[in-house]
């Protein structure tokens, strides 16, 4: 994808030098670069170098919560049908840029064989997710038979903003896995991507961009996850943290530790062995969503 | 001629307290290795019991009862057979209600027509309610499989409901448990250890280690347990989070909380009275999901308080054995320090202090209901758990300047809204960010409810079909 | 209540529309938290003195009633030596308040009460109250004639239920007036009300029309009396008091039958519109078979031993 030879010149063509993308940032709907300036170079998995990812900081991270915060009540106030009709969309979109992400999934992994069905699968998994937005209230609500004249419902709401550190390996079917259960329930999110791995995410959040998910409902941060994640995991307006991809164990208890101090909900890390491509359940999405139980009397 | 009810104390007889108590491991009572912790009556400061402080080897022998039994008997067993002892346990609990209730009230200092007519009836309903759960897992959704050692701490307010709430989905799941009361109410979660021998419950599905903080700091730390279910301070509730970071245990909290219970212009105003008064003076406000805001709209903020004041003055606060007592005592002399600072800062930003005129006992710990007007978001008393019958009064203009300040508060526990419209109702409803809303209604409880919190009021939820949850592996 | 409501107090009844647009805008009643209320104070507990001082204001406050159609004088007569004196055993024991017959009963009891004890007569086409006006105040008329001091008048329910507030309204006036100096006891037959809104509304219908108590009951519907129904009545006039400064008194009717019964509705009066209203100038209860058990519970206290039906006298 990434031309690192320049083309041969011949006698009909013009030599032409290929256009590259500027892998940025993505928070509140926009691409912008780290407000630190910085970036690092990210290589093939045969060591290749492919591209400057902005190496995201602090202040980054503090901005993209601040994106997520202020997503959140329009996000979680659109129709649950609305909120799956996006996600769908967001499958359409990936699905017409499938070559590309095949090619980018290939660069990062080093495995063309794989590359394939991992796209499909993310594209897949997008689906699957789209379809929960009107039924996890369903199937994890409850009419409640209290014993008294009370009507009790219990309905599962969105925690809130969610940070992630998303899968290290798989860089896209990993990035959805964790990204889409985290959304459609009405969250907004804050996501780490694979610090080797970040340019598939990055293009992931250019089909964001385009598929009417609301900016500030997805934000993506590039660079190291020693630097980014502390801020996340103590930021007193995050509600939840998901260390699907932090392979430091000490980091990762450092970081729940951190999470205490809000009580943020956390899900611990997932192991490196772990297989994405497997079906998912429920679990990920009721992680980020509270049961909120009304009660009212009923009488005339 | 004024109605004087005469003075209706509960017989004490009923109840057979023993001068010393040991802890209960592996279905006897056992003496414990560390030292001793005396119980007293809030009411009278007549000391009711000693009971042993567990320490570091008494834990260790606990959980390892816990760990053999789950081994060996209850995990192993049909959940229909589970469900059999969880029966008998409720109605053992019903068979020995007005003890229990009694021996509650004693050891709380909360009214006995609490005890009597919520906790412990409560109690039973919720051993009964998942008892039925025990046999039918493969239905609820979240796997069939128990955790394993469940580390279960309570707090003072609700003693036996709270040991209820613990006990009984943990046990329907397949779990089995060390509990550890609250030091300053040990007492009716050791007559439910006499409970669980006449019950034959096997030895070690149910282990209570009595003792203080520490006590429940080795229990929750404990290596050797699966499960960590918490009720209490928000405080302690984060040094949980903290202790089993990086480890494989899995954690429920319900913690603190400082309700809003809103009320609209055009509120049933005689219930909303009541739901106010029941939010904040039921159990003495020592209740995580009262009603401590109250939040109230401008145009009606002063018919409604002139409404609260009769009605406050009507409270009876006094001796909780009283059938006719609504306010009982304070249950720690810890906690009257507590409420007593807190109430004197509130004095000291300035707000207005009113106190029920009511005549309080010379010994004990007594507070008396006490509304502070005037209150802005900004006071301590409007943001801080006073965990007593001490009421903030904020006002409002619209709905939206109420949802508003109801979120505005790390806490997210409970709250109220009290309107004869639906839809408004329902609106606020959705926006408030609380575990439990009540609307028209306060401080109601169901074993088939789920309660729990959002942000810090803490995680996870107790009661109906989401309790099992935090028992399960799916 | 509101202070508003006592300046457009004497505005509300110049339209149907006004009138409505007032009981209509008073705070609505949740029926679960009524209940709920009226059943925790059903728990209190009264016990040796201030049961003994209840049980006497009970009797105090019972308005003894017989309303049938075999009623005679001789059954009324047998009635009102009762009233007077209730436990012929026991001198210390009070009088009943009011004795309360039907219209043409009068003439039988009100020689024998002599002022003694108040002489309540329905009125109005009792229970039903299905005659034209006319005949409602010809009915109250003669009544007042011939010695009541008290009339129990029906309200029309029909005209309430439709709606035709103003209707209701101008009939109790009418029927006030003709009372003369004989206090108006207004009926609001709350069993055919259906809810509780209805029962607050029809409460504040009948105070500013000039009742002078409100009554829950016939006595011929059921429900009759109940502690919710009468927590709402009791509500409605410790707020018409606080809106207008005049005192209403409540008369709950029909089904109170033992004197723990009773026993909760005082305590209900106490907690609620308080203790004002403890006195038989302000609540009366409409019973025929409540006395007994009165004076069976008073002679337990006094003699340390359950009585039995033989031991009390059954006019």
């Amino acid at each position: 994808m990434i031309a690192e030879e320049p083309p041969a010149e011949t006698a009909e063509h013009a030599a032409r030098l290929a256009i590259r993308k500027t892998y940025k940032l993505f928070i509140g709907g926009a691409f912008p670069r780290s407000e630190s300036g910085r970036s690092y170079p990210v290589r093939s998995a045969s060591g290749d170098f492919m591209a400057n990812a902005a190496l995201a900081s602090r202040k980054d991270a503090r901005d993209a919560v601040r994106a997520a915060r202020s997503a959140f009540a329009k996000w979680s106030g659109a129709t649950a049908y609305n909120r799956g009709q996006i996600l769908y969309r967001i499958a359409e979109m990936l699905e017409g840029r499938r070559a590309q992400f095949i090619d980018e999934v290939a660069a990062a992994s080093g495995d063309g064989v794989s590359a394939a069905s991992e796209v499909d699968a993310a594209i897949d998994r997008w689906v699957w997710y789209a379809g929960w937005s009107d039924k996890i209230a369903q199937v994890h609500g409850a009419a409640n038979p209290v014993a008294g004249p009370y009507f009790n419902l219990s309905t599962p709401e969105p925690t809130g903003v969610v940070a992630i550190v998303a899968p290290a390996e798989s860089s896209l079917l990993g990035l959805v896995s964790v990204v889409a259960p985290a959304i459609v329930p009405g969250n907004t999110v804050v996501v780490v991507a694979s610090e080797e791995r970040p340019l598939p995410a990055v293009t992931l959040t250019e089909v964001l961009a385009t598929s009417d998910l609301p900016g500030g409902v997805v934000n993506l941060l590039t660079g190291r996850v020693a630097e980014i994640a502390p801020w996340l995991a103590s930021h007193m307006d995050v509600d939840a943290l998901d260390l699907a991809g932090v392979r430091d164990a000490g980091l990762a208890t450092d970081l729940e530790i951190a999470a205490a101090e809000n009580l943020k909900r956390v899900l611990r890390p997932v192991p490196a062995s772990s297989d994405w491509a497997a079906d998912p359940d429920v679990q990920r999405m009721l992680t980020f969503m509270e049961m909120k139980t009304a009660w009212h009397p009923k009488g005339i | 001629m004024a109605f004087e009810y005469a003075p209706a104390p509960e017989s004490r007889s009923v109840v057979d307290i023993r001068a010393s108590y040991g802890l209960f491991i592996g279905g006897e009572f056992v003496d414990g290795s560390g030292g001793r912790i005396k119980t007293v009556n809030p009411a009278t400061e007549e000391v009711l019991a000693e009971v042993a402080e567990a320490g570091s080897d008494d834990v260790d022998r606990a959980v390892a009862a816990a760990r053999t039994a789950f081994d060996q008997v209850w995990g192993p067993m049909p959940g229909r057979e589970r469900a059999k002892y969880l029966y008998r346990i409720a109605r053992i609990v019903q068979e020995r209600a007005r003890e229990l209730a009694v021996l509650e009230t004693i050891d709380n200092g909360k009214p006995i027509r609490e005890s009597r007519d919520v906790d412990v009836p409560l109690v039973a309903a919720h051993f009964f309610y998942y008892a039925g759960w025990a046999d039918k897992l493969r239905y609820a959704g979240f796997g069939e499989r128990p955790l394993g050692v469940a580390a279960q701490v309570i707090p003072w307010n609700f003693p036996l409901l709270m040991l209820a709430w613990k006990i009984a989905p943990a046990l329907a799941c397949g779990n089995t448990v060390v509990l550890k009361p609250a030091e300053t109410t040990p007492l009716t979660a050791l007559a439910f250890a006499e409970i669980c021998q006449q019950a034959e419950l096997p030895p070690g599905v149910v282990n209570i280690v009595t003792g203080a903080g520490e006590t429940g700091r080795l229990l929750v730390e404990h290596p050797a347990v699966d499960k960590v279910a918490f009720t209490g301070s928000t405080e302690v509730g984060k040094q949980i989070a903290r202790s089993v970071a990086g480890s494989r245990k899995r954690v429920t909290l319900e913690l603190g909380g400082k309700a809003a219970n809103i009320v609209f212009d055009d509120a049933p105003i005689d219930q909303a009275v009541e739901g106010i008064v029941n939010g904040i003076f039921f159990n003495q406000g020592h209740v995580c999901c009262a009603g401590s805001r109250l939040l109230v709209q401008e145009s009606i903020a002063g018919d409604l308080l002139d409404a609260l004041k009769r009605r406050m003055a009507l409270l009876r606060v006094g001796d909780p054995l009283d059938k006719n007592t609504d306010v009982g005592a304070i249950n720690s002399a810890v906690q009257l320090e507590r409420i007593r600072r807190l109430s004197e800062i509130g004095d000291a930003e300035g707000a207005e202090r009113w106190t029920a005129p009511c005549e309080l006992p010379d010994r004990g710990f007594w507070f008396a209901p006490t509304v502070f007007t005037g209150v802005s978001q900004a006071h301590r008393i409007a943001r801080e758990e006073i965990f007593g019958p001490v009421l903030s009064v904020l006002t409002f203009r619209t709905p939206a300047e109420a949802v508003e300040k109801a979120n505005n508060t790390p806490y997210g526990l409970s709250a109220g809204i009290w309107s004869e419209k639906g839809s408004r109702i329902l609106a606020v409803a959705d926006k408030l960010r609380a575990g439990v809303v009540w609307a028209n209604t306060f401080n109601k409880f169901d074993p088939a409810s789920p309660f729990g919190g959002y942000k810090e009021s803490g995680y996870g939820r107790e009661g109906g079909r989401h309790g099992l949850e935090a028992y399960l592996d799916r | 209540m509101t202070a508003t409501v006592a300046s457009n107090l004497s505005e509300v009844a110049r339209s149907d529309a006004a009138l409505r647009a007032f009981l209509h805008g008073l705070p609505g009643v949740d029926q679960v938290g009524a209940d709920q209320r009226a059943a925790m104070l059903g728990t209190r507990s009264i016990k040796t003195t201030a049961k003994a001082w209840a049980l006497d204001l009970a009797i105090r406050m019972v308005d003894l009633t017989t309303l049938e159609g075999a009623d005679t004088p001789g059954k009324v007569r047998a009635l009102c030596a009762k009233a007077l004196r209730p436990d012929p055993a026991d001198p210390s024991c009070p009088s009943v308040a009011a004795v309360c017959v039907y219209p043409a009963m009068v003439p039988a009891a009100a020689p024998l009460l002599a002022g003694r004890a108040h002489l309540a007569s329905v009125a109005t086409a009792f229970p039903a109250g299905q005659v034209p006006l006319s005949v409602k105040l010809a009915d109250v008329e003669s009544a007042v004639r011939d010695g009541a001091d008290e009339i129990d008048m029906v309200i029309n329910r029909g005209a309430f239920l439709s709606g035709r507030y103003l209707e209701v309204f101008e009939e109790i006036r009418a029927v006030k007036q003709a009372c003369g100096d004989a206090h108006l006891k207004v009926i609001l037959e709350t069993g055919e009300l259906a809810t509780y809104d209805n029962v607050r509304r029809a409460s504040w219908l009948a105070m500013i029309a000039g009742a002078d108590f409100i009554k829950t009951s016939t006595g011929k519907v059921a429900p009759a009396a109940t502690p919710p129904v009468t927590l709402v009545m009791l509500e409605a006039v410790r707020d018409f008091r606080a809106a207008t400064g005049r005192q209403v008194g409540v008369k709950p009717a029909g089904g109170i039958r033992t004197a723990k019964d009773a026993i909760k509705y005082l305590v209900l009066v106490n907690e609620t519109a308080g203790a004002d209203w403890l006195h038989p100038d302000w609540f009366r209860f409409g019973a025929s078979s409540l006395l007994n058990d009165l004076l069976m519970q008073r002679t337990r206290m006094s003699t340390g031993r359950y009585s039995g039906p033989n031991y009390v006298t059954l006019d």
